[in-house]
């Protein structure tokens, strides 16, 4: 890929050439300006943020009436507030220097890729149907769906311990991916809009969580309000450490996205999810079968994000509860777009957005900065990641390279 | 009942073309199924001996109706044995090489919603027109949601953040009204703040191509973000000096207000209903009868074409954004001014994102948009109604019903919906 061709075609700039290792390829995309970018986007977004928690902070509000006669006053309330804010976010997710021993300085760390975990698993989900040209909303149902088989499996089967967790895990993926299935079936027979069917397939799991959470099979014993039994030890997803939740999903998580990368690079299949993406006219004129497609495609996607519903039931939380999607379906959707649709840059947005729910809490607890701030840094990262330009602009970083687009996702509506 | 059967595969050396006007047997089938689930639930397996009661007119009403009671088994028998019938004539009309007419699917939708009514009201009562009155409002932020869909969409660009311009219109409406003391210069508010939410995502799809769906989840959330923030260092603290603008008054049209039963249902209403409708005609003779609505179109449809003409392409999208989001921001005010009078976090629930199926739905036309959100107005609002007076099955399903049935319209009866041709591509001039 040379300056020389900024318009080159997708496939051209999507595959460096095949000699190039690991360490040149870091290289060459440090020294092309997108990880700077994405760095500055960070930055710019934490201004923006550090800006709404100062102007919001009462502490700050009383100087700034007499702003003009010693703004520094002002501007010491501001830094102070901002900065024990952020300081809050930075301990609760990367590292607790205020411990003394290191597991426990790392456990925020630990909580960072619990969170991710499952932000991960749903937003490979969208991604994969994104490379396939399918807008999928309906990580959220597919979610649902997946924890309650699972969860069924982990407490209402008493299986031999291993295959319990086995069996507990694969129902939650079969559970995501026939909510998905439904979805690429009546796409694929009927031309029904996936996103239509997506949206509505959300609410349906959402009052079928809630009406199953009534009934004698799924609520708790004893319990008044809508909860599930705690699952069986035997189907929970171990967790490594004694004084942190992180357990064996985040592995499982890591291994799925291999799968998703190689399917989508190396295997027959994920080649035609990609042509049926960029032009189902052409895949079709190809000899593919763009039905079929759209049907695996939902239901792998399903099956994914019926993953992060497992995570959630057998790893972090342990029992049913009608939240237990927690927003993750729709977290996934801005985790996939700012990933780019590819697999390892999902793992890398799933991680840095893992870091910001898991300092989010700490942060609002210590220093009573509202949880909300971390949903507009969110955003205003992706925002301006997705518009390099912009932050070039803004930063005065020279252009060294085209940027490239996000693969798969160049098409509007789908046919 | 002749039930309808799956035709036998065409023979092979039947040509495309021909293939494509022959009529579709889904519709039959859809019919078929659903009759039959009327004739078994309502029908044979309704309770026998109860009345179903409707109220037709409220006490303030010139002419008063007395309410309707009807025996429920025998006459949901008789409406379910309705469909029956449709989904008949339907099948004999694609065996005879015939299209279902439109006219037939709605004859069959009222037949169908009329025999579950009469079966889920068995033993009680329930005011028609109320359950209109209630229906309308809850379609009002769909119908403005779903018409800033087709604006933007009309022109290829992708609109997905009509949540956030629904909530910013919602939050912003109330915050000036609040202060300014002026439930107007809210709405002035609630229209620039749909507006700011469109102008971000026309400088970033349209200036920076960024992708258009990216952009506009990403503005949800960011608008979700501040809004929630917002309300909770200022709006909920001091409710009295930031959030309480109150409702708007219901203004009524003098003799049109008098009509039974659609009288009070329309023309009993605020200033923003009013709006809609007029909004919604002003749309529809805009894109399909104007010059304007030629070139935003072709600009949709065509972009490099309409360049050609002379059209800058641009230059109308970015228009045509802005004035989706104004749409959007003034449905967004229905929320706080027109109904409830306080913002709340993140009231505008997901509507959005149902206006986007609205648009959908509707074929990306503003009439066919009004239809689809009514019908989503109606099918949430009778789900609740239901839930109060209680029904014969658990509250969880009757609220998954609208949009369980969505699906199936979407299914069945739309079927395959063609988007503008260049709906989400960036036109760049090369």
């Amino acid at each position: 890929m040379t300056d020389t061709q900024p318009a080159a075609p997708e496939e051209q700039q999507a595959k460096p050439p095949a000699e190039e290792s690991f360490g040149q390829r870091f290289m060459r995309e440090l020294t092309s300006g997108s990880i700077l970018v994405t760095i500055l986007s960070v930055v710019l977004a934490l201004f923006i943020g550090a800006i709404l928690i100062a102007a919001s902070d009462p502490e700050v509000q009383e100087p700034a009436k007499y702003f003009f006669s010693r703004p520094g006053d002002t501007l010491s309330a501001a830094w102070d507030s901002v900065s024990s804010a952020y300081s809050a976010l930075f301990t609760g997710s990367i590292i607790d220097i205020n411990e003394y021993t290191v597991g426990r300085a790392l456990r925020p760390l630990a909580e960072t890729a619990t969170n991710a975990a499952p932000l991960i698993a749903a937003g490979l989900g969208v991604a994969l149907a994104f490379r396939a040209g399918l807008f999928n909303i309906g990580a959220e149902g597919q979610i649902i769906l997946g924890a309650i088989l699972a969860g069924y499996v982990g407490f209402g089967m008493h299986l031999p311990t291993g295959l319990h967790l086995i069996v507990g895990v694969l129902a939650g993926i079969v559970g995501g991916a026939i909510w998905g299935g439904i979805v690429g079936v009546l796409k694929a027979r009927t031309g029904a809009h996936e996103v239509i069917v997506t949206i509505m397939l959300n609410y349906v799991a959402r009052f079928f969580i809630a009406y199953l959470l009534t009934t004698a099979a799924f609520q708790r014993p004893g319990a008044s309000n809508p909860v599930s039994p705690i699952v069986d030890e035997s189907a929970q997803l171990t967790r490594f450490f004694d004084d942190s939740r992180l357990h064996l999903g985040f592995v499982l998580v890591l291994l799925a996205a291999f799968g998703v990368w190689w399917l989508l690079e190396r295997s027959t299949m994920g080649f035609e999810f990609r042509a049926v993406g960029a032009n189902p006219n052409a895949a079709r004129t190809a000899g593919m079968s763009v039905s079929r497609t759209y049907i695996w495609v939902m239901l792998l996607a399903g099956g994914l994000a019926g993953l992060a519903g497992v995570m959630q039931v057998l790893g972090t939380e342990r029992y049913l509860t009608a939240g237990i999607s927690a927003g993750i379906g729709f977290d996934a959707i801005t985790v996939a777009l700012l990933g780019r649709a590819s697999p390892w840059g999902t793992v890398a947005a799933g991680l840095l957005f893992g870091a910001l729910r898991a300092g989010g809490v700490p942060m609002q607890a210590g220093t009573g900065t509202p949880i909300d701030i971390i949903l507009v840094i969110q955003s205003l990262i992706v925002l301006f990641i997705a518009a390099p330009p912009l932050v070039r602009a803004i930063f005065r970083v020279p252009v060294r390279s085209a940027g490239q687009p996000v693969a798969g996702l160049q098409r509007g509506w789908g046919a | 009942m002749s039930a309808p059967t799956i035709q036998a595969p065409p023979p092979a050396a039947v040509s495309p073309e021909e293939l494509a006007l022959r009529p579709s047997w889904k519709t039959p089938i859809v019919f078929g199924v659903l009759a039959l689930v009327a004739l078994i639930t309502f029908g044979i397996l309704g309770e026998s001996g109860q009345t179903s009661t409707f109220g037709i007119s409220t006490g303030s009403d010139a002419w008063q109706i007395d309410p309707l009671a009807l025996s429920s088994q025998p006459v949901a028998l008789g409406l379910s044995l309705v469909c029956v019938v449709i989904a008949a004539y339907s099948a004999w009309l694609v065996r005879a090489g015939q299209a279902v007419p439109m006219w037939l699917t709605v004859l069959f939708t009222v037949a169908f919603v009329l025999a579950f009514l009469v079966w889920a009201v068995a033993g009680e009562q329930i005011s028609f027109t109320s359950l209109l009155q209630g229906a309308l409002a809850l379609s009002v932020p769909l119908v403005f949601g779903a018409l800033s869909g087709v604006l933007c969409e009309r022109a290829g660009v992708i609109n997905i953040a009509i949540e956030g311009q629904l909530l910013a219109g919602a939050f912003l409406s109330a915050v000036v009204a609040t202060l300014t003391g002026s439930l107007y210069v809210g709405l002035i508010a609630a229209i620039v703040a749909g507006l700011l939410v469109a102008f971000v995502l026309a400088v970033f799809a349209i200036k920076y191509i960024v992708n258009q769906i990216i952009v506009g989840v990403v503005l949800n959330v960011l608008v979700i973000g501040v809004t929630n923030f917002l309300y909770g260092q200022l709006l909920a603290p001091e409710a009295a000096t930031w959030n309480s603008p109150g409702t708007l008054p219901r203004i009524e049209i003098p003799l049109l207000s008098e009509i039974p039963v659609i009288g009070p249902v329309l023309f009993e209403q605020t200033i923003v209903v009013y709006a809609m409708y007029v909004t919604v005609i002003l749309v529809q003779i805009a894109l399909f009868r104007t010059r304007w609505g030629l070139r935003v179109r072709a600009v949709g449809e065509h972009p490099k074409a309409a360049d050609t003409l002379g059209i800058q392409v641009n230059k109308v999208r970015f228009r045509n954004v802005l004035l989706g989001g104004a749409v959007a921001g003034l449905g967004g005010a229905f929320f706080t001014l027109g109904n409830v009078g306080a913002f709340s976090r993140e009231m505008s629930a997901g509507q959005g994102f149902i206006a986007l199926a609205a648009m959908i739905f509707g074929r990306w036309s503003p009439l066919g948009a009004l239809g689809a959100a009514l019908l989503f107005g109606f099918a949430n609002n009778l789900q609740s109604l239901l839930g109060i007076i209680g029904t014969p099955i658990p509250s969880e399903f009757m609220l998954m019903l609208p949009y369980i049935l969505t699906i199936f319209a979407v299914a069945g009866l739309v079927g395959r919906v063609r988007a503008p041709a260049a709906d989400g591509e960036p036109y760049v001039k090369s």
